[in-house]
């Protein structure tokens, strides 16, 4: 049994304390943006914010969590696709396949939430998420983009 | 990722007389549709054709038969049959038809295969007659309906106009007048100069729920009732199941079933996938080696090695005596290349849901091939094809793994075994790692002859290594020949199915042939295909010859282009974009290729540090794929084509140990990430008059370019791949 804060709703899940986060969102919460991809937090497809910071959800037990913390997920990051980072991503056409979109989109709200001028050195260090499409170009675009705009 | 179709199958499909098909809740899932579900527009008119539907709402929603994977074929058909349509493009919308909708109407929709870079090239001509055709219906509808001739009406923007009074009627006034009428013939189409759709950067019709999680995978999928799958084959080559003990994982949390999927697969099915996987993970399973369990990658070399001086080898490309020329040369170059095996790592894992009754049974799933996907369905399940059905879902990535119904099958054979019950399987990473269809592992010697005035007098290249066809489909070999292995070192009028992968030099001399080695290891079609590998050897081989020539690679390769002018036009492009031969102390790569149909090059700008460490700073590349449906989605692929390329070049490779793949996910299949990623600047060059591809030809491209300018940072030939941690100086 675990009591989460997920987008805001306070929610309890009875599921093992060592169940990824992931599998939480996805599978009990039918939040399915939450992307799984590798399980061992290579790849970044499973990214969330807990408090703002980004995650790798698919290594991270839900017993780890006291409940007080603000999970975001891509479906909570805004109410209508109006996050800077989502209107930059569609402004430049920036996802190809999308599967790994979610995860990535995370990981630059989440470096913009700590380095709102994000450089490109510490977009080299940070973002470290798999794209196999490489849509590489375009999100380092898109994350310059985004620092432009407004929510 | 060729053009070549299990012919067979195909004629199985086309063979079998289908009548009834089940919808299912294809609509709540087909891209484009947001609330899906029985009540769409589409349940309220017919369709004007099979290309095109029109709702009272005038929303056009256009059939597309290929697969979205992320390439833009969704969007790039739509703009085809668009254009001739002649609709508004703010309100259209795309849908699947399904496989199953396929066969009942005599394959009206074509070929379903996405691969090869065919989604377009190949359905170019009868998706634009589609909408040719409904545009024609819709003008006659209205001129019916005001009794004067169709040839006083002309239509733009989804608005039929008689143009002597400025009479209107929209298309969802008439879609269904039209969809009564006689289908007319020999429709003729628009000469590409009034193209007002084709050819411009429109955005991707399929973004906004990319960015904000409503996209749909078939991962995310849920039907009322599903149980979840997760599935391990044996980890060896050639191993089957031997033993595994349910009772060990049978009361864990949410656990079902434990089943037996073939001899050499074991499966647990829970309420949850991560239950499943982790009841996997604790069930006991003993295998049963067998014939290529004992295969080591390190031990194949030797057989690699062998076949590159092997007197037998299969004949892909011979001009002139190449030994006599080799006999009179001043100068003899040589150099040995390899590629190893490659997984395509999809982010998105196999996966597929199925749902078996004894009359029916129902797929939901990714793949490049919904027709294939069906067959397999259909044999899996054990019933008439008429029977089953297949409802394709956006692809997380394709790259070729998903023209393999082999997950697909497996769906199924587990649901099989819980008649009633919908089961969703989802590989794990490290079985999608274990469970791959590896980019083939090939060797090269290049050999060439110059004389003393550095000309090319001949060249030689032989390929050692494995063949796709022999390994997947060996009816498709010519006379034991894998022409795909020679891809763009051919002659023309060698083999249909290759003569959009020809060599564009010419040379003196020349001979090209192929000493087959083949692993116990399962090879697929990896995009690009035996194109990656190729373009190394010629491209970084000619690179050494011009430099042994003491000439300017650029200058060295145009002299060898004269027969072929958009090559070289390419080839000139990147380098003048570039600044090839400035000044500037940048250390520059060229390469150009031509395969897929489409003339490609890149330039490559690096440096290496003294420690030496790589830096790609910039890579220019050019493409000409006759027309440019949609230049800014062209360029996408370019820089897509280039991250999955370099990714190879830099740190991809699958290693076999006692036949086991010893990269098991990616902390040691390492892909490459934004910091390693150079700036791409892309070149579209439509020159016309023939239509090339776009998702593959320009992966070629980037790694010689690289290469070669690695040499010209640093005075080494990097010629084992991947580069990884090999020192650069």
């Amino acid at each position: 049994m675990a009591t989460l804060k997920v987008n805001g709703k306070t929610v309890t899940v009875d599921v093992d304390d060592s169940t990824p986060l992931l599998w939480v969102l996805r599978e009990q919460l039918g939040l399915t943006g939450t992307k799984y991809g590798c399980g061992i937090a290579e790849c970044g497809a499973c990214t969330v914010h807990v408090d703002g910071q980004a995650i790798r959800s698919c290594v991270y037990p839900v017993g780890a969590l006291s409940g007080d913390e603000e999970i975001t997920t891509i479906e909570g990051l805004s109410k209508d696709g109006s996050h800077p980072v989502q209107q930059a991503w569609v402004e430049l056409d920036v996802p190809q396949c999308g599967y790994c979109q979610p995860g990535m989109i995370m990981a630059v709200a989440g470096l913009l939430n700590n380095k709102p001028d994000a450089t490109d050195e510490d977009i080299d260090r940070e973002i470290t998420n798999i794209c196999r499409c490489g849509t590489f170009a375009r999100v380092r675009k898109g994350i310059h983009l985004a620092k432009t705009k407004k929510a | 990722m060729t053009s070549i179709i299990d012919l067979s199958r195909r004629g199985f499909i086309v063979g079998t007389g289908a009548t009834g098909l089940t919808i299912g809740i294809l609509s709540a899932c087909a891209p484009g549709k947001k609330d899906g579900g029985a009540d769409t527009p589409q349940a309220e008119l017919p369709e004007v054709n099979a290309w095109v539907h029109i709702g009272t709402d005038d929303v056009v929603t256009i059939r597309i038969a290929r697969s979205e994977m992320g390439q833009g074929t969704l969007t790039g058909l739509a703009q085809m049959v668009a254009e001739e349509l002649e609709c508004d493009w703010d309100k259209v919308t795309t849908e699947y038809p399904t496989p199953g909708q396929n066969l009942a109407r005599d394959r009206v929709w074509g070929d379903f295969l996405t691969g090869g870079s065919r989604g377009i090239r190949t359905s170019q001509d009868y998706v634009r007659e589609g909408g040719a055709v409904a545009r024609t219906m819709l003008v006659q509808a209205a001129a019916n309906r005001w009794g004067v001739p169709a040839a006083e009406c002309t239509a733009a923007k989804s608005v039929i106009t008689h143009t002597p009074t400025g009479k209107t009627l929209r298309f969802g006034e008439v879609a269904e007048d039209a969809a009564a009428l006689p289908v007319p013939t020999d429709i003729p189409l628009k000469d590409p100069s009034e193209w007002k759709l084709i050819g411009k950067p429109v955005k991707r019709l399929d973004t906004a729920d990319k960015v904000t999680g409503k996209q749909v995978y078939t991962t995310d999928f849920k039907i009322d009732g599903m149980l979840n799958a997760a599935i391990m084959a044996a980890p060896m080559r050639g191993g089957t199941l031997k033993s595994f003990d349910a009772s060990a994982v049978s009361s864990m949390p949410g656990v079902k079933h434990v089943v037996q999927v073939d001899d050499t697969a074991v499966a647990v099915v829970a309420d949850t996938w991560w239950q499943a996987k982790t009841a996997l993970d604790a069930l006991p399973v003993e295998w049963q080696p067998g014939e290529g369990s004992d295969h080591s990658s390190a031990a194949f070399e030797a057989n690699l090695d062998e076949g590159l001086t092997a007197k037998d080898a299969f004949l892909g490309n011979q001009v002139g005596d190449v030994d006599a020329a080799f006999a009179k040369a001043a100068k003899v170059i040589e150099a040995r290349y390899n590629a190893p095996h490659q997984n395509h790592a999809c982010m998105e894992p196999m996966n597929a849901i199925a749902l078996w009754t004894a009359d029916k049974c129902e797929v939901w799933c990714p793949t490049q091939n919904g027709e294939s996907a069906l067959a397999a369905t259909a044999e899996a399940a054990e019933l008439p094809i008429e029977q089953c059905e297949v409802y394709k879902q956006l692809l997380g990535g394709g790259f070729g793994r998903k023209g393999a119904p082999d997950y697909v099958a497996q769906a199924v054979k587990i649901a099989k075994q819980m008649p009633g019950t919908p089961v969703k399987l989802l590989w794990s990473r490290e079985e999608d790692m274990q469970q791959g269809f590896y980019h083939p592992v090939t060797k090269a010697l290049c050999q060439g002859a110059l004389d003393a005035d550095g000309n090319l007098l001949g060249l030689k290249i032989r390929i050692s290594g494995q063949s796709i066809l022999a390994g997947i489909m060996p009816q498709a070999l010519a006379d034991g020949i894998d022409y795909i292995v020679f891809q763009g070192l051919l002659p023309s009028g060698v083999n249909p199915q290759v003569e959009d992968q020809t060599l564009k030099y010419t040379f003196p001399t020349i001979k090209v042939d192929h000493a087959m080695r083949n692993p116990p290891v399962r090879p697929g079609f990896w995009r690009g295909v035996n194109a990656n590998q190729n373009a190394i050897y010629l491209e970084c081989f000619m690179d050494e010859l011009a430099h042994a020539a003491g000439r300017d690679p650029l200058e060295f390769r145009l002299a060898h282009l004269k027969d072929s002018p958009k090559l070289a036009a390419v080839l000139q492009a990147v380098a003048d974009k570039s600044g090839w031969g400035s000044d500037d102390g940048k250390s520059r790569g060229l390469c150009c290729f031509y395969s897929f149909g489409s003339y490609t090059a890149a330039c490559a700008e690096v440096s290496v540090d003294e420690n030496g460490k790589l830096k790609m700073h910039r890579i220019v590349a050019a493409t000409d794929p006759g027309y440019g449906v949609n230049p800014q989605q062209i360029d996408a692929q370019v820089a897509g084509s280039f991250v999955y390329g370099l990714s190879a070049m830099l740190h991809e490779e699958i290693t076999f140990e006692k036949g086991e793949t010893q990269q098991k996910n990616f902390n040691t299949y390492t892909s490459m990430r934004i910091a390693e990623m150079p700036e791409v600047e892309t070149l579209v060059m439509p020159s016309g008059g023939f239509w090339g591809g776009v998702g593959e030809p320009t992966i070629a491209v980037a790694p010689p370019a690289v290469l070669n300018a690695i040499f010209a940072a640093t005075g080494k030939r990097i010629r084992q791949l991947p580069v990884r941690d090999q020192a650069l100086r």
